[in-house]
């Protein structure tokens, strides 16, 4: 029958919030006739629309404060938009930020029934998935304990547990998956997997945007509110670090236009730093194979002797991938004075998919840092089709043997 | 289970034919009210649960477990029966006091833990209202569900003790105990989810609401006769004292369980006022569902 069946519909859906900054009667009434004073207003969500179908898995994603987890809760229930309207069919599990709503006096045995019943499953029907419940968590030996002695941890191990085996058609997940340990991450993941092959419908808020192109296979990019993207995984995750590229600058713009003095005029210091490719513009995306230029001005007032020039190149979680240096050439550079460019040539770069940042450093002979311009410029290499991870290569696969 | 052996095919299917539900969003007016009562009875098991969880959790780790529920109200029994009864001699006026006391205590605080349980119920459960998608009115009514069994333990004791006394007979005058009891469920349910919700914005009611639950108590007919009250208040106040849900249902168990053989003097025309009492009170339930449902919507976010 029907191929695209739709679980959840987001109607043009609005949530303004409130932020009181008084809290109690006596401030209320003091207050009263200044409320406006005391009241700050944010669109957490404008005019979003979206609609899920059976069997999809969709990523949320965006900066923090985008809405991510307010469009997720008002999916579920929990909130109620402003206006707009959200409608949607089947069960519902959801796993809400740490936790789901376990009372802290009751034991894991409890909160389990309890849970289960909120989910809406009877006591006979929990019986019979108790003891996968209790498995699957791993907790066994604590699941007589009250929660509120759990680690946070076991925490949200039972409470994955349970949302998980409630049979759910729709299951919320809004960033659990970074607590609990590696083994557990990866137990969770193949639930997940599973539960793709079943054709329920998941959707997910995760920061690891490996999750997102790993699993998704539509993802949503929300910024201030809004929808900026909605499509295939990867342009999403793409778009995304384009708009935490933006805010890095303009954040390094206002702290460089507060912190202005503090640049060491004396010291020296690096004017600029550019990259591109061989036989591309600036700005245009880095093909594996090319090979990368980075240019680096720099400047010294009072003439520093045997200089280092320097740079690092890391990806976007941080990781240094690439780093050289001037003596690393056995390259004299002589006395620093007057603006001097210097042209690094990376031969054929073999970098994975994504976004990757230059770290520029000058140093002097005894090799401390006279200054740093931690990631001065940025370049992207293209999605590429056949493989992940930071390191480009081209795949065959054959069968070599029956 | 059908679900776990459900291909994805079949998921689909039966999805499609599965209706539209709102998320959280309810209409308003009465089909609101009646869509909430319809939601609120589907969840009637989870109700129990957390009526259970509730009386559980309440004398969690204590050796004497629920017995503790006794403790109160057996001491202000004793108390009000030495110091106001015998020593004030409030006794004297009135035949079997302790009884009568006790009539009076025993439906009163199930009207004061209705309310002073049902006003913190979304607070003490804001990590299911900030997790989970329930019909919030269920946090409330697990409170008069725990109110309602402590109210029966103490009810069972209020019945032997009145025939031990031999204060209970049995004839149509227990049908105002039954109306006393509805009544107050009544009043305390509108009250108790009323405030529930006001209490989630202005944290200060839950400790107004402990005041003026004490002042309640000494404005109904507990501890004195309705008619010492009536000697000293002037005409206005009294027709509000009289008419008061609490009073009327404080006579109603006095009525039922002490007045027959104790000379009582019965205020004119109780079975009529409690009636009425009772119909304003379901326009007032009415009304704080109404209030509830208008501001449960931003609960998860003020918690």
């Amino acid at each position: 029958m029907a191929e695209h069946v739709p679980v959840v519909e987001v109607n043009d859906v609005s949530k303004r919030f409130i932020i009181r900054k008084e809290k109690s009667l006596k401030e209320r009434l003091v207050n009263a006739g200044r409320s406006k004073q005391f009241k700050e207003d944010f669109w957490a969500l404008k005019n979003v629309s979206l609609e899920i179908g059976s069997g999809q898995t969709i990523g949320l994603i965006g900066p923090n404060g985008s809405g991510k987890s307010t469009l997720l809760k008002t999916i579920g229930g929990i909130i109620q938009p402003t206006s707009g309207t959200i409608r949607r069919r089947g069960r519902l599990a959801a796993l809400l930020e740490l936790g789901a709503g376990f009372h802290q006096d009751l034991t894991g045995r409890e909160n389990v029934y309890l849970n289960a019943s909120i989910l809406g499953l009877s006591r006979k029907q929990t019986d019979l998935y108790f003891d996968d419940i209790v498995e699957f968590s791993g907790i066994k030996d604590f699941i007589d304990t009250q929660v509120k002695f759990y680690s946070s941890g076991m925490y949200v191990r039972l409470a994955f547990a349970v949302a998980v085996h409630v049979d759910p058609d729709l299951l919320l997940v809004d960033e659990v998956l970074a607590v609990g340990d590696e083994a557990f991450q990866r137990k969770c993941l193949d639930k997940i997997r599973s539960f793709q092959r079943e054709g329920r419908t998941i959707v997910l808020v995760t920061h690891s945007l490996g999750q997102i192109t790993e699993f998704c296979d539509r993802a949503v990019l929300l910024n201030k509110g809004e929808v900026l993207f909605d499509g295939v995984p990867h342009e999403a995750v793409r778009d995304f670090r384009d708009v935490l590229e933006e805010r890095r600058q303009d954040e390094a713009e206002a702290h460089n236009a507060t912190h202005e003095e503090q640049v060491p005029v004396n010291n020296g210091r690096i004017v600029s730093t550019t990259v591109h490719a061989a036989g591309r513009a600036e700005g245009d995306p880095v093909h594996p194979g090319d090979d990368l230029i980075v240019r680096v001005t720099y400047e010294h007032p009072t003439g520093l002797p045997d200089w280092i020039a320097a740079i690092q190149i890391d990806n976007v979680q941080g990781v240094p991938v690439y780093g050289t240096a001037s003596p690393r050439m056995k390259l004299d550079l002589g006395v620093l004075r007057e603006p001097t460019t210097v042209e690094f040539v990376l031969h054929d770069v073999q970098f994975g998919t994504g976004k990757y940042f230059i770290n520029s450093t000058l140093m002097n002979r005894e090799r401390a840092h006279v200054h740093d311009v931690p990631q001065a410029v940025s370049f992207d290499v293209p999605y590429y089709d056949l493989a992940v991870g930071i390191v480009h290569s081209t795949p065959e696969i054959r069968v070599v043997g029956a | 289970m059908t679900g776990l052996q459900e291909s994805p095919l079949q998921r689909a299917n039966r999805l499609s034919t599965e209706p539209w539900q709102q998320a959280g969003g309810r209409s308003s007016g009465v089909t609101g009210t009646v869509a909430s009562v319809r939601e609120i009875w589907e969840q009637r098991r989870l109700l129990r649960l957390l009526t259970g969880r509730e009386l559980k959790s309440r004398y969690k780790d204590s050796a004497g477990g629920f017995l503790w529920s006794l403790a109160k109200p057996l001491t202000q029994l004793f108390i009000y029966y030495l110091v106001i009864g015998q020593f004030l001699g409030a006794a004297r006026g009135i035949e079997n006091f302790a009884i009568y006391i006790f009539a009076g205590l025993t439906i009163y605080t199930l009207f004061s833990e209705i309310v002073g349980a049902g006003t913190g119920s979304i607070i003490a459960n804001a990590g299911l209202v900030k997790k989970v998608y329930l019909p919030r009115e269920i946090f409330p009514l697990a409170a008069v569900g725990s109110a309602l069994f402590n109210f029966a333990v103490q009810f069972v004791i209020l019945i032997i003790a009145s025939i031990v006394v031999g204060t209970l007979s049995f004839g149509p005058q227990l049908l105002f105990g039954l109306g006393a009891l509805v009544l107050i469920l009544i009043w305390g349910t509108a009250v108790g989810v009323l405030l529930a919700a006001l209490n989630v914005y202005l944290r200060d009611i839950q400790y107004l609401v402990e005041v003026v639950l004490l002042l309640l108590m000494w404005a109904s007919p507990i501890l004195y006769s309705w008619q010492q009250a009536a000697a000293i208040l002037p005409q206005w106040l009294l027709e509000i004292y009289v008419n008061s849900p609490i009073t009327l249902a404080v006579l109603g168990f006095q009525e039922a369980f002490w007045s027959e053989a104790s000379n009582g003097v019965p205020l004119p025309h109780l079975a009529i006022r409690m009636l009425i009492a009772g119909v304003v009170g379901l326009v007032a339930l009415f009304a704080a569902q109404r209030v509830f449902s208008r501001l449960q919507g931003d609960f998860a976010q003020e918690l």
